[in-house]
């Protein structure tokens, strides 16, 4: 944690996202609270429908048209949900950025990346000359550990990993203060993941950027981030340091996760790899008690009667169960 | 050794490139895996993993080098094919995209039965929603038959992979091929797909060869490990030997970047593994070796023999084996 309470730049009070469907609603997200600060990594982990994703797209006011949205949404001191468009324009890129899951979908496969690395920057700053937004490319290609000459390549003649860097020069166009990852190295190779998580955090240091990093990978989140929060059903079911949650997870959701793939060189996890029985609950039948009770192996009777709250067992570690300490 | 069931003698596959170089995607390789055994070949994109798969059943031809069941090589007539494929089957990569998502789960799983008549050669005289209801079942998709009507888009990832691998199973193979079976799946279902590989050798003695860059999936579930560095297996062993004593420099910085490894300080290769179209001379990891650019290679006196000197194939005889000069300066 940064030491000085300086304003965030990223502050969620309590939001929610709800999408309408034919089926009716469908909550999403269900009142998250999470700040980043100048410099700070912050991880979000959680599996697949569980809103991370979702709750990412609020930082920008990228949610989809029929997605509502209560709560907070603050970038540098600015509610992105409430702001005029033209103040949310302005702060789109050059305040806050995006790194989108999935480069290849992401890029444009006709345009040659250096073209598409000069959009953001000449959207923002018309004024800057042709040759100025050329020589902005070169810098953050070289930032991001590509040659300069890459800039008249397609996206189709880059692998996965050097895709992903243009993604985040890209989102680096701008000179943004906080940065949005979300699964940035999801389907690239190990070797080249951890390519990635250098750059990242280097970038970090370099430019003191709030990064808030989205994961299923819980591992790779407790090797990068300073704080995580662990995402069920739309909610925060436990946050803390991200190496305490990785190494002492308190809810049995966490331990699942930080289980699931094993220690390399640990005889117990030898033939008995660790797996967690069903499925994420329907966000449009959850159940009424803990959201994870039908999956928990910890499960009692009054699991299921109301949600726990976010409490903090310890210091600095809010856990939503009410059988902590349990195994 | 007993003649093992599937066998990959010296195999070399090479494409064209729209270039007209000719891209080595396989370069000599010797693999082998017995009955019930679980091998786990492992390799970043570009090593030639997903080749050597689709090679070893027979949807790819080598250029040279053979492919042997129970030691006798491979037939590519369709009928040789046929035979082959009722005893090895493979599980593809993304489950999604290999279902077709106008097809329910039943006819999904149904098709392999009726291609190689099933129902007809069935020992209990099974019909065919028997067949499928007990694929799916061992898959541990239960109630099955109230999957039967369901389409893929109303499934999970879990269970699509779970689909997939019960189509697999009905045709009861000896071998699973599974090519990145848990990557695309989330973290808490992945368990469950690796133990339910495990019960299937357990149960029924089926062999799996899976194809991954995922380490810890091998320290979960295989037996021995081949690791592959373009178009090569560059050091192979039980899944102990070569984990917990790597022995090749590529296996070590691999190892060593795995989040949850802290035995190994992190050491990250720069660039990516070469086109097989330029295979480098000399040891084909030299340029990217981390002993070799530290000058430990140098000071084992081995560095020049890493830039030009190649490397011989590995025998696939079981043994923890490495293919590194510098390796072989300080074993030898």
């Amino acid at each position: 944690m940064t030491g000085t309470r300086t304003e965030p730049l990223l502050d969620l009070v309590d939001v929610t996202v709800t999408y309408r469907t034919s089926e009716g609603p469908l909550p999403a997200v269900r009142g998250i609270d999470l700040t980043v600060g100048p410099g700070e990594v912050v991880g979000l982990a959680g599996e697949s429908g569980c809103g991370k994703s979702t709750l990412a797209s609020t930082v920008l006011r990228l949610q989809p048209s029929g997605a509502a949205v209560t709560g907070e949404v603050n970038v540098l001191g600015q509610d992105v949900q409430t702001i005029a468009w033209g103040k949310l324009r302005a702060l789109r890129w050059a305040g806050a950025s995006i790194v989108f899951q999935g480069a290849l979908h992401s890029l444009n496969p006709v345009q040659r990346i250096g073209a598409q690395i000069a959009e953001p920057i000449r959207v923002h700053e018309p004024d800057l000359a042709k040759d100025a937004v050329a020589r902005r490319v070169e810098e953050l290609l070289e930032q991001v550990g590509l040659a300069t000459s890459r800039k008249r390549s397609y996206p189709h003649q880059l692998s996965g990993g050097q895709r992903q860097r243009v993604m985040i020069a890209m989102a680096l166009a701008c000179r943004p203060q906080l940065v949005v990852a979300d699964e940035p190295t999801t389907a690239l190779d190990v070797m080249v993941q951890a390519q990635i998580l250098d750059l990242l955090r280097d970038l970090v240091r370099e430019l003191g950027v709030g990064l808030l990093i989205i994961s299923h990978d819980l591992s790779v989140l407790a090797d990068l981030c300073d704080r995580v929060a662990v995402m069920y059903a739309g909610r925060v079911v436990e946050s803390g340091r991200a190496e305490q949650v990785f190494t002492d997870p308190l809810h049995p959701y966490t331990r699942a996760l930080s289980g699931a793939f094993p220690r390399i060189g640990d005889p117990a996890a030898r033939y008995a790899p660790a797996g967690l029985a069903g499925d994420p609950p329907d966000p449009r039948e959850l159940p009424p008690g803990c959201s994870f009770e039908p999956r928990c192996p910890l499960a009692v009777p009054e699991c299921a009667e109301a949600e726990p709250p976010l409490v903090e067992v310890r210091p600095g570690r809010p856990v939503a169960c009410i059988r902590v300490g349990e195994r | 050794m007993t003649t093992p069931f599937l066998e990959a003698r010296g195999l070399e596959v090479e494409f064209l490139t729209r270039t007209g170089h000719a891209a080595r995607a396989l370069d000599g390789v010797h693999v082998s895996v017995q009955r019930g055994e679980i091998l786990a070949i492992v390799g970043e994109s570009g090593s030639g993993k997903t080749t050597l798969a689709r090679t070893l059943i027979g949807l790819q031809r080598p250029t040279a080098g053979q492919v042997l069941l129970e030691g006798a090589p491979l037939s590519y007539s369709q009928k040789g094919l046929r035979a082959l494929r009722s005893r090895v089957q493979m599980v593809l990569q993304d489950a999604a995209g290999s279902l077709n998502p106008r097809q329910t789960v039943y006819e999904s799983v149904a098709e392999g039965i009726r291609l190689h008549g099933r129902v007809a050669s069935d020992p209990d005289g099974r019909s065919e929603a028997d067949l499928v209801a007990a694929a799916l079942a061992e898959a541990g998709l239960r109630p099955p038959e109230r999957l039967f009507l369901r389409y893929p888009h109303e499934l999970s990832g879990g269970q699509k992979q779970r689909v997939l691998i019960a189509g697999a199973l009905a045709l009861r193979p000896e071998l699973i091929l599974a090519d990145e079976p848990v990557s695309s799946l989330d973290a808490s279902i992945r368990g469950e797909i690796l133990a339910l590989l495990l019960k299937l050798r357990q149960d029924l003695g089926m062999g799996v060869v899976v194809v991954t860059h995922d380490l810890g999936l091998a320290w979960n579930i295989a037996d021995r490990i081949a690791v592959m560095y373009l178009g090569r297996v560059v050091e192979c062993g039980t899944t102990e030997e070569v984990l917990s004593r790597p022995r090749h420099p590529y296996t070590q910085a691999l190892l060593s970047v795995v989040p949850e490894i802290d035995f190994l300080e992190p050491v990250v290769l720069t660039g990516e593994i070469p086109d097989p179209s330029r295979i480098p001379g000399g040891c084909r990891f030299h340029p990217r070796c981390p002993q070799l650019v530290e000058g430990i290679a140098a000071e084992a006196g081995v560095a020049d023999a890493c830039r030009r000197t190649s490397l011989p194939v590995l025998p696939a005889d079981g043994d923890h084996r490495v293919a590194c000069h510098l390796d072989a300066a300080r074993v030898g």
